[in-house]
């Protein structure tokens, strides 16, 4: 077994473990944390693909932006008492049902279908290259995610006003 | 020390007083002493900087300019121009060097008096702050070697002096006097940007050297001799805006709305001598008409200022249009060809006068405080009027004031003497030259009037008694970081500092380091050559002497006659001649007449501008919008009358002949289409258009009802089926849904695999 | 396929490795919104079935198409999770100031 393909397992691991703990722990908090390892794996992934900008891209937004926002939301809307941070689950044994299914399906298809493969291309760095596609091939679309971030930025700041008494 | 470490010191001396601009604009508030002695401490590491560079450059570069130039912006060939590149650059010759000096020396003590005259104030460091933008701006116009720098300071030292003067802009009347300031030098820096422009067009440089050496070449403005003197001209109304000359001197007087040592620091020595030190950077290039004009103008200024001078009160009011005066000198020095007179009297002046005002501000200070102690809001601390009998109470001020005063009459031993008399020597080899006698009798004259003037205001203030005792009581000499700069000052009035022959500057090292450079212009255009001009120079040194002492000598004498031994009383001569005197004390209407041809003017077109705004700009947007209110209007009234068919009837049947519209013009449009005929096809297509919309609003009759009406019911009714049949799966909860949809996928799936 | 086989799968990891990984990683996702009465708990598995997309954008960028298109649309997915977050916090807070609670399930009104 190379190295490669041990980081690879060391990594989902990382990755399906926190995520299984995001999805089942009781606790919110507990769920929060786990989904930074859950991240983190979901970054090594990414580098062993090859994105290193990638990679980067998402340590800085996911764990460092994403994550505390929604860390800020639990904080926010759980009301003081530690007994209430515990979530409840509703439909679980239907859901479970639905998932596996899925999951099944899924891992079937990935595993039947015949994927066509190209040579795998030397490894380079991607950001210079990244830089360059979003400035001329992707530049439109570039643009529009950019309004688009700051429409949202707006439009949230309007919703989560809170509104006077009148 | 290498021309570069040269050049790296006058850029610290720049950079200086910037860094404590920003330092002090941002955190003086939490600096303790709110930040002065930082920059105070800048400007003094300055001027020892400015020191260290006048000493290297006269000891070690006497006849080399130093100097380094960079391409800033390259813009390749631009079509219609040619090459076009920008280049900035600093010079170091040995004016620039001896600039900084003044500007360093007069910044700095000017910094050390305000510590004691601002004391106390609300913008106390904000105050400190603008005096260092000010300093940077002023030095960066002494050491740049082209236009374009110099443009740029030239435009910093104007917003600068503006926050200067404006610095207690809770006063209308110094807000007024800012904007006043900074308006009218715009009037003139039009003039300059306009002579740059000119310059740029022709030689696609602004580096002072290449333009010159361009001109020398026989390469000039448009092949035109004329263009050259417009030229001059056109940079010449730089300095006639900034340094205060006719027609333009009429923002230096109101400017003394500012703080006192902001009058000594910008309108005696360092702004007002930015315009004389452009004349001097572009000397070289003035043709003899550009100079005649610069030497007339220099004259009726110096006269106009020095008439007014004599019926002014308020204290800072005789040294404002002294100064005015003095520039006119040192402008008309220059004008006929007496350079090295004409920048010596600047850096002579700049000395007494900048004591001059820093004297006036002890006066003011303690009269100030003297009226406060008794309670006093109405005299004006300013008015001469109000003073008199100083003497005993401010025995320093007093006998520095005098200093300055002497200085600028002229009397030998003097500083002012020394570059008086060459001005005066100046004018009447000029005048000996080309028959413009007019200069040097102007020149003469206003001698006389500056002597008697000045020696009024230092009887008025210093002498006799004083009106009130008690209030002169309670006047007190100024601490001693207004003093000491007094006595510096006092002591750089002395001729020794720039010659030690007293009666001769022409032997002191000063002459030996400023010489009048050779003009480039054609031969035929060029004023009298420098040999020429010592040869006249020569013969005229002598009587010109005698004839400034003597009068000068009179001029003193009779201001003692009529204000010490009141031989003569200066309220009937000015009740005799009351029409002049009321001419002169109201400045010879020059307010009034800008009132009402410049400002009127230009609030007439705004009026009219305004007109043209509110009912044609206005009345055009007004008219779209009421049209199109009244097309949604009407499809509004279709709309609720419920009348859908009719309204989607409407859309489609525009889209179509618009789409007509569209396809003949694209048809009848050639590839290769000119604008005309692209304007004319467009038209073609919008006839096409609107004439298929028309048939499809004849033909609307019986479609509407039927078909269209049709179709919309038959929508409606299956809408209505589907909702009845999908209520069923609809439970109200999201994740349910979710489910559904996850079902539907595997579904999929399994379907197409 | 033999045990043998497929111990020789698991040992070369390529393209079919990431894929499962990233379908194992959305059903997680999937369970979470499904299940979880918090609203925040359904935004986190939102977030997951984001980054397993991701995963099999850069998966196929890296070994099938040769090129960064995959990538690209990976950071554009990211752009749009950090707005979609944002806002759905937003909406989070909102719900919350106006029912006191975030949990889905008792949330049926459009209006109180």
């Amino acid at each position: 077994m190379d190295l490669f393909s041990v980081i690879f397992y060391v990594f989902a691991v990382i990755t399906l473990g926190a995520a299984g703990i995001v999805v089942f722990s009781r606790n919110i908090v507990h769920s929060a944390f786990a989904l930074l390892f859950a991240f983190f794996g979901v970054a090594g992934i990414y580098v062993l693909l090859m994105a290193d900008f990638l990679a980067i891209t998402q340590l800085m937004i996911y764990v460092g932006g994403i994550l505390v926002l929604l860390i800020f939301g639990v904080m926010l809307t759980q009301r003081q008492i530690a007994v209430d941070i515990k979530t409840g689950t509703i439909q679980t044994i239907p859901a479970l049902i639905i998932v596996s299914a899925l999951a099944g399906t899924l891992v079937g298809m990935f595993w039947v279908t015949v994927w066509r493969t190209s040579g795998i291309p030397p490894v380079e760095p991607t950001a210079s290259k990244i830089g360059e596609l979003l400035l001329t091939t992707y530049l439109l679309p570039f643009e529009v995610a950019s309004v688009v971030l700051l429409v949202a930025l707006i439009g949230a700041a309007m919703i989560a006003r809170r509104e006077k008494k009148a | 020390m290498t021309e570069s470490t040269l050049l790296t010191l006058s850029v610290a001396i720049l950079l200086l007083p910037l860094l404590g601009f920003t330092i002090l604009i941002f955190f003086s508030k939490r600096l303790p002493r709110q930040g002065d002695w930082l920059e105070t401490g800048f400007l003094f590491v300055a001027l020892a900087i400015s020191f260290v560079i006048l000493f290297t450059k006269l000891t070690s570069y006497h006849d080399h300019v130093v100097q380094a130039t960079f391409g800033w912006v390259d813009f390749g060939n631009v079509p219609g121009f040619g090459p076009m590149r920008l280049d900035l650059g600093i010079m170091v010759d040995n004016v620039a060097a001896i600039m900084l000096v003044v500007v360093c020396i007069v910044s700095g003590l000017v910094h050390l008096f305000s510590i004691g005259y601002m004391h106390g104030d609300v913008r106390y460091g904000r105050y400190f702050a603008y005096l260092g933008i000010f300093t940077f701006s002023m030095v960066g116009i002494v050491i740049t070697n082209n236009f374009f720098m110099m443009y740029v300071f030239w435009e910093l030292v104007g917003l600068s002096s503006y926050l200067l003067i404006g610095h207690w802009f809770e006063r209308k009347s110094a807000s007024d006097a800012a904007k006043k300031a900074f308006i009218v030098n715009r009037v003139g820096d039009i003039g300059m940007f306009t002579g740059i422009m000119i310059l740029f067009a022709a030689f696609h440089t602004f580096t002072f050297d290449t333009i010159f050496e361009s001109i020398k070449s026989g390469n000039i403005p448009l092949g035109s001799e004329a263009w050259l003197t417009a030229a001059g001209i056109l940079i010449f109304c730089g300095a006639i805006g900034k340094s205060a000359q006719f027609p333009l001197h009429v923002w230096l007087p109101d400017a003394m709305e500012g703080p006192t040592p902001v009058s000594a620091l910008i309108h005696a020595a360092t702004m007002v001598a930015a315009g004389v030190y452009l004349v001097t950077r572009t000397f070289a290039m003035m043709t003899a008409d550009a100079l005649m004009f610069i030497a007339y103008i220099g004259a009726i200024t110096a006269f106009i200022s020095a008439t007014i001078a004599i019926a002014q009160n308020d204290i800072k009011k005789v040294l404002a249009y002294s100064t005015v005066s003095q520039l006119g000198y040192m402008v008309m020095g220059l004008g006929v060809g007496a350079y090295t007179a004409g920048f010596f009297h600047l850096t002579t002046h700049a000395m007494f006068k900048a004591g001059l005002f820093l004297g006036s501000g002890s006066v003011i200070h303690a009269m100030h405080h003297a009226l406060h102690h008794a309670n006093d809001h109405h005299t004006d601390p300013q008015d001469i009027r109000n003073m008199g009998g100083l003497k005993s109470k401010m025995p320093i001020t007093f006998y520095t004031f005098l200093m300055y005063t002497l200085a600028i009459s002229g009397v030998p031993l003097t500083s002012g003497f020394l570059s008086k008399d060459e001005i005066l020597a100046g004018t009447l080899a000029y005048g000996s030259l080309t028959g413009h006698t007019i200069i040097p009798i102007v020149g003469f004259l206003v001698a006389g009037l500056t002597a008697f003037y000045m020696f009024r205001l230092v009887i008025l203030t210093f002498f006799g008694g004083h009106k009130d005792p008690h209030r002169l009581e309670a006047v007190h000499e100024s601490p001693k970081t207004m003093t000491i700069p007094l006595i510096v000052f006092a002591v750089l009035s002395f001729f020794a500092f720039y010659s030690f022959n007293p009666i001769g500057a022409s032997s002191g090292w000063f002459y030996g380091a400023v010489e009048r450079p050779e003009s480039v212009v054609p031969a035929a255009t060029a004023a009298a050559g420098i040999q020429e001009f010592e040869e006249a120079l020569h013969h005229s040194h002598t009587p010109a002497m005698i004839l400034s002492i003597l009068i000068a000598a009179s001029g003193i004498l009779l201001a003692f006659v009529v204000y010490y031994w009141n031989k003569i009383s200066a309220d009937a001569v000015a009740g005799a001649l009351k029409p002049v005197h009321q001419f002169l004390l109201n400045k010879w209407y020059f307010d009034e007449l800008y009132q009402a041809t410049a400002v009127r003017g230009t609030d007439a077109l705004a009026a009219a501008y305004r007109w043209f705004d509110n009912n044609i700009i206005d009345g055009f947007v007004n008219g779209t919008a009421r049209w199109t209110l009244g097309v949604t209007q009407g499809t509004k009234d279709a709309w609720e009358e419920g009348n859908i068919g009719a309204i989607f009837y409407m859309v489609v049947a525009g889209a179509v002949s618009l789409y007509a519209g569209w396809l003949t013009t694209m048809q009848l449009m050639p590839l290769d289409a000119t604008l005309a005929s692209m304007v004319i096809n467009g038209l073609i297509g919008l006839g096409v258009a609107g004439l298929a919309f028309f048939l499809f609003y004849v033909g609307v009759g019986g479609f509407d009802n039927k078909i269209v009406d049709g179709l919309v019911n038959f929508v409606a009714y299956l809408a209505g089926f589907l909702g009845i049949v999908t209520r069923r799966i609809q439970t109200g909860k999201v994740q349910t849904y979710l489910a559904f949809v996850l079902l539907g996928v595997m579904v999929f799936f399994l379907w197409f695999r | 396929m033999s045990p043998a086989e497929f111990l020789q799968w698991l040992k070369t990891p390529g393209l079919n490795h990431f894929l499962i990984l990233s379908a194992l990683l959305f059903s997680l996702g999937i369970y979470a919104i499904l299940s979880r009465r918090n609203a925040i708990m359904v935004l986190m598995g939102i977030e997951l079935i984001l980054n397993a997309a991701n995963i099999n954008f850069i998966a196929f960028s890296r070994y099938s198409t040769g090129t960064l298109d995959g990538q690209i649309v990976a950071i554009f997915v990211i752009i749009l999770a950090a707005a979609e977050v944002a806002i759905a916090l937003a909406i989070v807070l909102n719900i919350y100031q106006t029912f006191n609670t975030v949990n889905v399930d008792e949330i049926n009104q459009l209006k109180d």
